[in-house]
């Protein structure tokens, strides 16, 4: 009830990216809720950052090689034998 | 304290993130696999000093983020200190809506989505600035806090938000831009 209703679309899309990163508190994120479920042009809004985000996610992920895990591991095997030689 | 014989089976583990971030942050595959190494190495003779039980994958992402600022900065002589142009809040979005979608049941806007390729998306998310692409980089990509970015950066909380603020909107900039050069999309209007 502190919070009362957000009737400024403005105010909501300013917020936008708390929400959608889990940093507001729970009784800001459900303001933000009752007005997204009576706003359609915010609802659309929001669920277009949250697609374009998984886009970016999604469409950035990398595995790494494994000639490159294997240098790594052996890196950490030989200053596991040698740990005085790792001394810089 | 943590024990160094077991570092490997815990930190190998987040390889495929850490080269990720490693490859947007050097934007080429061979300083990637140095900066890596480099990490992992580092992180391996700190490991003692790590307490075991914290949040692990934010510490090797605090030890690759320092390497990469000394070496690269280092390399540069001084940070980069770029701006970056400010645009309206929702600005793809507000460049999208209109579009008709060509699939009953989809949206214009999920259709414009699929149409990037993961190089270009990639591509741009390495256009950006350093300091604004580190922090999209972070929350977008690798899902960590604010709080966790901030110690990760070690800034302050509030420049974690408007360097994400900016550095998200900017590369809403740069899609919408590929977007137009792809000629998928939308008339300026």
């Amino acid at each position: 009830m502190a919070m009362g209703k957000i009737k400024d679309c403005s105010e909501v899309v300013s917020k936008l990216y708390e929400f959608l990163d889990g940093e507001l508190t729970e009784e800001r994120k459900l303001v933000i809720r009752e007005h997204l479920d009576e706003c359609s042009p915010c609802l659309e809004a929001f669920e277009f950052e949250t697609e374009l985000r998984a886009m970016v996610s999604s469409k950035s992920r990398e595995i790494c090689p494994e000639h490159l895990k294997n240098k790594i591991a052996d890196l950490i095997n030989v200053n596991e034998r040698n740990p005085q030689s790792s001394s810089e | 304290m943590a024990d160094q014989a077991r570092f490997s089976e815990q930190a190998l583990q987040y390889a495929d993130p850490l080269y990720a971030a490693a490859l947007r942050m050097t934007r080429n595959p061979a300083d990637a696999e140095d900066l890596l190494q480099e990490t992992y190495l580092k992180a391996y003779r700190a490991f003692g000093s790590f307490s075991e039980g914290t949040n692990l994958k934010a510490w090797l992402y605090r030890i690759l983020t320092n390497t990469y600022i000394n070496i690269y900065r280092a390399k540069k002589r001084r940070p980069e200190e770029s701006d970056i142009e400010d645009v309206e809040d929702l600005y793809m979005y507000h460049r999208l809506s209109g579009l008709e979608a060509a699939t009953a049941g989809r949206s214009a806007e999920e259709e414009v989505l699929d149409q990037f390729s993961d190089h270009e998306v990639k591509a741009a998310i390495e256009e950006l600035p350093e300091q604004f692409r580190l922090a999209v980089l972070l929350s977008d990509v690798e899902g960590f806090s604010y709080k966790e970015i901030a110690d990760i950066l070690e800034i302050p909380l509030g420049t974690v938000m408007s360097r994400l603020h900016r550095g998200r909107k900017a590369l809403q900039k740069s899609l919408v831009e590929l977007g137009m050069r792809k000629a998928l999309v939308w008339d300026q209007g």
